[in-house]
């Protein structure tokens, strides 16, 4: 019980907390910039891939390339490639910056495939109707396909966001200092390791719950918006 | 001179071969109808006409003018001259009844808005919808969504209508009121090429039939004499299915 009080009074030192809410502030930032990011370029990846005909082949096998490769690697391994891949080229920058293009290269492969299951959930015929008023491909794509497919991979898009919330923890290896960093920081300065991350598991838990909650709802309110009630 | 002339067309769906060398015209203000067995290529010609399949051979020509499809300009040409209504309605889901009349119009073709939605309030009251601007398509009946989507491809001004077995996927009490608003509009005299399988109905408004078999055109000529005396045996065996039926 002694030592119990001694752990929470090192803790609750204003210090401590302080870094704590910074690390919090990080591992968001990381999360909504790096997804964020990997949403636009994930869109684009599916754009390119949808490109029609014979002079878009090398666009479409790049995008399937792109997607196909960093699907299959460990988010670490392409957290250090690009740590190593751009302190080759460009000095300076900033572990932040880093965490933040390996965050997005890694969100971009798995949202692409999130869209474009989305996209491809609206029927055919839709678009058919579109082209045959003469629609191009971006006013099909903006007017027509996307207003229909985004209840579909909002959710989903949604709930890989507030997965990776936990997964930001991993560039802690680099030396971002967010949440899992300042944790094994607290450790090092005396505090228990079982205590430290006992309160560092609990705030990535008070972070994704309401996260998840919120998602859920999101889930049922674009569900309940695709079907409107019938008037007649 | 034919307004729109198709001269041996042919097209396939892989290895599948679904018009072999189809020939027809249509005057202008004429109404023909295609009609024959499900999988003779009725529907594929006039996916052909609007661009949505690809010809293998043969040549669509407009008032004498012949198609190239590839050409962006031509195709685009084609998709103005010429609206579609299909088999299953295809209204834009996410869009209300007035929005899914407007939307080409105003943001496709650049016209005002204003002049539109009022063209879109008569065109809406004269297939009998004019309570139901506001209305999402599934909240509409199959028969109310198809005149919705006659009214769309109406309010693209269209020199040629291409109707694709429109009264197919309708309750039979729901074929009558879209039957009465292609009726209508065959007596304004708009040029028509109608896919159907309401042979009461071609006898009616159609001044050709062209009876269609694996691809290729079997017999062509003035409602009467296709349907009540076709000449071919496979011609007889179809009409003695439909009447029967």
């Amino acid at each position: 019980m002694h030592w119990f009080a001694d752990q929470l009074l090192l803790f609750f030192q204003p210090q401590t907390l302080g870094l704590l809410f910074q690390a919090i502030g990080m591992t968001l930032a990381l999360t909504v910039i790096g997804c964020g990011a990997g949403f636009l370029f994930a869109f684009l990846l599916v754009y390119a891939r949808q490109t029609p005909g014979p002079l878009a082949l090398p666009l479409r096998l790049a995008a399937i390339g792109f997607v196909e490769l960093f699907r299959r690697i460990p988010f670490l391994v392409v957290t250090y490639l690009v740590l190593f891949s751009l302190a080759a080229f460009v000095s300076g920058l900033s572990l932040f910056i880093i965490a933040i293009v390996a965050i997005s290269i890694y969100a971009t492969g798995y949202l692409a495939e999130i869209i474009r299951a989305g996209l491809e959930s609206v029927p055919r015929q839709q678009i058919e109707a579109a082209q045959a008023m003469n629609f191009s491909r971006w006013q099909t794509l903006v007017r027509v396909v996307i207003p229909q497919a985004w209840p579909v991979f909002i959710p989903p898009a949604f709930a890989f966001m507030v997965a990776f919330v936990k997964d930001t923890s991993l560039v802690s290896q680099i030396g971002v200092f967010e949440l899992a960093f300042r944790g094994k920081e607290l450790v090092n300065h005396g505090m228990s390791g079982l205590f430290a991350f006992g309160m560092i598991a609990m705030i990535y838990f008070l972070l994704s719950y309401p996260l998840t909650r919120l998602g859920r709802q999101l889930e049922k309110r674009l569900a309940s918006s695709r079907n409107p009630e019938p008037q007649r | 001179m034919h307004h729109l002339e198709i001269q041996n067309l042919s097209a396939s769906y892989g290895k599948l071969q679904v018009l072999d060398s189809i020939s027809l015209s249509l005057a202008k203000g004429q109404v023909v109808a295609l009609v024959g067995p499900s999988g003779s290529g009725k529907s594929t010609i006039l996916r052909v006409l609007m661009g949505l399949t690809p010809a293998t051979a043969g040549e669509v020509i407009i008032d004498g003018k012949p198609i190239d499809y590839r050409s962006p300009g031509d195709l685009r040409q084609v998709r103005d001259r010429m609206a579609i209504v299909f088999q299953q309605y295809n209204l834009f889901q996410n869009m209300d009844v007035m929005t899914n009349v407007t939307i080409a119009p105003v943001k496709i073709r650049g016209r005002a808005r204003k002049e539109v939605e009022g063209e879109a309030v008569r065109l809406l009251a004269r297939v009998g919808l004019a309570d139901k601007h506001a209305a999402y398509p599934d909240q509409l009946s199959g028969g109310q969504q198809q005149r919705v989507a006659i009214a769309r491809a109406l309010a693209l001004q269209p020199e040629i209508l291409l109707l694709d077995e429109v009264t197919s996927a309708l309750d039979p009490e729901l074929v009558n009121e879209v039957l009465d608003t292609i009726r209508e509009l065959a007596q304004d005299g708009m040029t028509m090429l109608i896919v159907s399988h309401e042979m009461a109905f071609v006898r009616e408004v159609a001044s050709k039939v062209i009876l269609m078999d694996k691809g290729k055109v079997i017999e062509e000529g003035a409602p009467r004499d296709i349907l009540d005396q076709p000449k071919t045996d496979r011609g007889r065996e179809f009409m003695g299915k439909i009447l029967r039926h």
